[in-house]
Formats: C-alpha cells, structure tokens, sequence
C-alpha cells in the first residue's frame, strides 16, 4: 500500500486484484481437505481429477463470483443512498431471503409429497424469491425510488419484520431451525458449476448497467439537487439501479447464504486504495468484494483442516477487524496533521 | 400380515442379493444399489449406530462430527456435520453410498457429483425399526439377522419398562431438550420412551414434538420428575419461580451427562439403553409419597 497522499491509479488496482483472484483461484484448486496430493494426482486418478475440477475450481470461482456480486451492490448502494454505512442487505433482501428459506422448509421439509417441486424451486429459488419479493415490499411501502430516506426506512422496516417472521416460523417448527442456521451463516460449499455459471452470467449484466449508470452515481454524489440540475433522469436511472441491486445481492444470497460484511467492506477498502468515480468504482468494488471472500473461502477451508469454518463466520470477523483497523488509523493520521 | 413378511422374506432369499436393490427413502427417492455398499458415509449420528448395530461399522469410511459410538469408530474421518457436510472429505473418501438425514444439506450436490445418498430421518419408534429395515436391505444384511437386531431392542426397551416399580408408574414427567426452553412432548421420540415406561408427560402430543414453550406452563403444570441435560441444569434453578416447583424443592430432578444426553434425544438402536436411563430416573426420583397420598385422598 502506498502513502496516504498518492493513491494507487485505477488501473493498476484491479490489475492487482486480477492477479489475486486468479493466484487465489488457483490456490483453491489446490486447497481443501487432502491438500495438494489431490492435484498432482488428478491427471490419472478419477476421484482427485472430480475434487479439483468438480469441487474445488467451481467452488473458488464462485466464491469470487459471489463476493464479487456483493461487492459491487455494496458500491451501488453506497453511491445510491450517499451513505458509507449503505450495505447491499439494506432494501431487506437479507431477510427476505431468510423468510423464503424458513417458509421453504416449514412448508416442504418434512413433507415428502412437495419433493418433486422442491428440487425444481430448491432453497436457493426459494431465498432467491424472497430475497426480490423483499426489495418490492420495500419500494412498496417508499412508495417509490424518490425519497432515499424513505426507502432506507422502509429497507429497514421490511429488514426487521420479514427477519420477526422468519424467526418465529423457525421457533414454531424447531426442525427448520437446523436449516436455518446453516443459511443464516453463509457458506460457499455447496457451489457446483451450475451455480458458478449463474453467477457470472448475472454478474456480467449487473456490472455492465451499473458501469453504464455510473455518471449518474457521479452526481448524484454531488447531492439530489445538483444531480437534477444537471437534467439527469434521476427517478427511472434509480429504478434501475435499485433492480441492479436486488438482483446481484438476491442471486449471491441464494447460492452462498447469508455472507456478512462482503458489501460493506469492499467499497471502502478500494476507497482506501484509490480516489476514483463510480465507472471504477463498481468495477474494482466488485473485484474487491471477489477477492475478499476467495481469500476467506480460502483460509475457512486451510484454517482447520481437514474441518471447515463457515465461510460467512470469517468474513465477518475478519472485514469487521480491517474495516475497525482502517478507521483508527485514519483517525490518527488526521491527528496527527 | 406375518405370513406376508414371511414370504417376503423367503422371495427375497430365493431372489437373492446379487440383483440390484432399489430403496425408496425418506425424500421419496427411488435409490438403486447395483451391489452391495462396501464404503459408507454416514452424516447422522443415528445412521452410523444403526450401520454398527447391524454389525456392518467396518463398512464405514467416514462419519460426522457428532457420531461418537461405538467407540471403533473413533479413528475415523470426520467429514463435517449435517448442516455444514465436507463435500470434498466426502467425495475424497470414494464411498459408493452416503447415509444422511433428509433435514441435512448437500444431497443434491452429493448426487450431482455422482454419489449414491440414502435420506433417512428416524424420528420415532416405528421410525427407528423402519430405517433399520432400509439400512440393512441397503448393506445386504439378511432380513432375519435386521430383525433379530430390533427384537433385541425391542426386548430390552420391555424390560427396562417391567423394571419401574408399579408404584412409581403414573409419574408426571417435564423433560427438556434445549435450554430455550424446548421440551419433549408425547409425540417425540423421547415422549414415546416415557410413555412405554409408563410415565405420563406434561406436553401433550398436540403441541408437536419439540415445542417451545413458555417456562411458565411448567410451573403450573408442577411435573413430578424433571430430566434433563448436565449443561441446561445449571440455568434452570435460576428460572423465576422455578425454585418453588416442587420438583425442583424434592430434588426430583435427574441431570444427564452428555453421553447420556447423546443416547436420550437418538432415534436409533440404542433406544434400550435410553429406556433403562429413564427407568433408573423414575425409580430413583418417584415421588411415592403422592400415589400414596391419591389412594388415600381417593373417596
């Protein structure tokens, strides 16, 4: 890391963080519960060939395709609501997802006859579903995109009521409590190449709006009032963005769980490495946000194994103690000027 | 309906197991097993007692991390718990079935991999015969070794019953899984013991089977025996109110180890063993005095 006073350029930025995610990705390949045996032996053996290609590459990309989903809707909500404590969790879609996770096991987990529609929806379609059903609860209840402080109010409201539902289905049927649990903590091992090719694909089309919107980002940054003045389409740009929003960090909770602080801490850890506006900004969020959570994915899996530490566990303690790192020392550099 | 058994059991030793076994499991999956499993993983504590019972633990390669008997299984690897499996441990492992419960995660990622996953969920006595059954078919034990097995426990689950006093049958019983409080109602696994036992239970079977409920409903309800685990005893005498129970005043209470714990809240074959700890709770804790005092009171 360089200076405080000289930022990284962009560029070089998400060359690095490129180059990262690709070691990191290749390490993961050659991470897991055998070690490195599993990847010298993959050529011949079948069992070693289906860990490292079947398990552990969609895993690791995944993982990046998730964090990298999170990432960049913790950008567009932070430049969206002009708010550094903006997380993409914000609009409910956390809860939401939950609900659709708790009312998919109460309603079909114990019974056997729902099992056909089960595997089609699945959990994942089930949080999916909650997760955007969530999102238009809430604008419902803003009443539209217009007033940011409206909408974050109703973010939370809809946060905290649909999370009351989900915890009282899971009291009511303690069954469901097991399931629930696993969801709420996040983990990236359930990720096949399916999933991975999901990711990407609508990580692809939520970095290209977002990078095609992102002048409005710019000034809207400026305040609501300059961003109008300057003759933007600012309530439809917002809609969109808002949908952005709902569909990356939905398609992220539905693969990977509940994963904490990925969203939060990846626009300001490229803050901290670059000033720079929003068309690099979504992008190196993003990659950011990859990185984090391979690294984390990474370290759950080295940490104790052949065991496993829940993926969303690491992240918030370790994004937590960064970000807490950061802001004390920034403190004490402007105290000291 | 024994002679259908019993001819069942005579078509399936002429058949033979050479032929590929279909099992339909707790999902509703038609599950085929080509041959025999010699390499199993089992990620329910149940599952890996019900393989062991029926003599087939050396066929075991890997199991949870919350399996802990027999003790031959000890040294074998630990591939995760049910929410949070180890995929790769699993695959690593090469086993050609995988026993899970349906509530655990990763059987549809296991299948995709190309795993051959049985789904079980003992969650009751019939329960606990019926996956035995599945079991044993799945390993290839013959039905009338499966079904000594469970006439032994069935035996044994008897004799425990025939062992409490006649005198002490009758006894109210509270008995709490979970500190929140949740507690063991008539329809449980546990409630269905007690209720072989002769003890009557305080949670009716209506409010499920683990339903939590609101500490005060025990008080009124004044159990005669409280049981519970070692790690929720310590937290229940500082419960507003809870010191005046009278179960609580008599020292009625019977605290389980851990281990013992593990036994009491698994439906699998150590369901006799579960059974002998409870009779030993009522015969030690009952509180005589009040039938006693019932004749007596009686007009």
């Amino acid at each position: 890391m360089t200076t405080h006073g000289a930022p990284w350029s962009s560029a070089w930025v998400a060359l690095s963080l490129l180059v990262l995610c690709l070691f990191g990705i290749a390490l993961g390949s050659a991470v897991g519960s055998t070690g490195f045996e599993s990847w010298l032996r993959a050529m011949h053996d079948e069992t070693a060939w289906q860990i490292v290609w079947d398990i552990r590459l969609p895993r690791s990309l995944g993982a990046c395709a998730a964090g990298a989903l999170l990432g960049l809707a913790g950008a567009l909500a932070q430049g969206l609501f002009r708010n550094p404590l903006a997380d993409p969790y914000l609009l409910g879609s956390a809860s939401g997802a939950s609900l659709g996770v708790a009312v998919a096991l109460a309603l079909f987990g114990g019974n056997p006859f729902a099992t056909e529609f089960l595997t089609r929806l699945g959990l994942t379609g089930a949080a999916f579903v909650g997760a955007v059903l969530a999102v238009l609860l809430t604008l419902l209840l803003a009443r539209g995109v217009q007033h940011t402080l409206r909408l974050l109010l109703a973010g939370v409201i809809v946060g905290v009521v649909l999370g009351a539902l989900a915890s009282l289905i899971a009291l009511m049927r303690p069954d469901v409590l097991q399931g629930m649990q696993g969801f709420l903590l996040g983990s990236t091992s359930f990720i096949g190449w399916n999933a991975c090719v999901l990711m990407l694909l609508v990580l692809l089309v939520c970095l290209a709006m977002a990078f095609a919107l992102s002048r409005v980002l710019d000034a809207l940054s400026l305040g609501e009032s300059t961003a109008l003045s300057l003759g933007l389409p600012l309530a439809p740009v917002r809609v969109v963005l808002v949908c952005v929003l709902a569909l990356a960090t939905g398609t992220a909770v539905a693969q990977t769980g509940l994963v904490a602080f990925v969203g939060l801490a990846a626009p300001h850890l490229v803050r901290s490495l670059v000033k720079t506006q929003h068309n690099w900004m979504v992008l190196l969020s993003a990659m950011m946000g990859g990185f984090l959570l391979l690294a984390a994915d990474l370290l759950a899996r080295m940490w104790l194994s052949p065991q496993e530490v829940p993926v969303g566990v690491l992240t918030a303690v370790l994004g937590g103690g960064y970000l807490l790192w950061l802001m004390y020392r920034s403190q004490t550099m402007r105290g000291q000027r | 309906m024994l002679k259908r058994i019993l001819a069942f059991c005579a078509l399936w030793l002429i058949v033979g197991a050479a032929q590929a076994v279909v099992l339909r499991d707790d999902r509703q999956v038609d599950v085929t097993l080509a041959k025999p499993p010699q390499r199993i993983v089992s990620l329910l504590p149940s599952l890996t007692e019900t393989v062991c019972a029926l003599g087939q633990c050396q066929k075991l390669v890997g199991v949870d991390r919350y399996s802990n008997w027999p003790e031959s299984i000890a040294k074998l690897p630990r591939m995760g718990g049910g929410i949070d499996p180890n995929i790769e441990s699993v695959v690593a492992a090469k086993p050609d079935l995988v026993l899970m419960a349906t509530s655990a995660r990763g059987a549809e990622r296991f299948a995709s991999l190309g795993l051959t996953v049985l789904a079980l969920e003992p969650r009751s006595h019939a329960d606990v015969q019926r996956v035995m059954r599945i079991v044993a078919q799945a390993l290839d034990v013959p039905v009338p070794e499966s079904d000594r097995v469970w006439r032994h426990i069935e035996a044994a689950v008897n004799a425990a019953a025939q062992s409490i006093p006649a005198q002490v049958k009758g006894q109210r019983v509270y008995f709490e899984v979970s500190r929140a409080p949740y507690g063991a109602s008539e329809s449980s696994f546990i409630g269905e013991t007690l209720q072989r036992l002769g003890a009557r239970n305080i949670l009716p079977a209506s409010l499920g089977p683990f339903p939590k409920i609101n500490p005060e409903f025990v008080v009124r309800a004044q159990p005669d025996i409280i049981m519970v685990g070692d790690s929720n005893f310590a937290d229940m005498t500082t419960r507003p109110g809870w010191q005046n129970m009278r179960a609580m005043r008599t020292q009625r209470v019977c605290h389980f180890r851990p281990e013992e714990s593990d036994v009491l809240v698994r439906a699998g074959p150590r369901m006799a063993e579960a059974a002998r700890l409870m009779a030993k709770c009522l015969t030690d804790k009952a509180d005589t005095s009040k039938a006693n005092d019932q004749t007596k009171g009686r007009p």
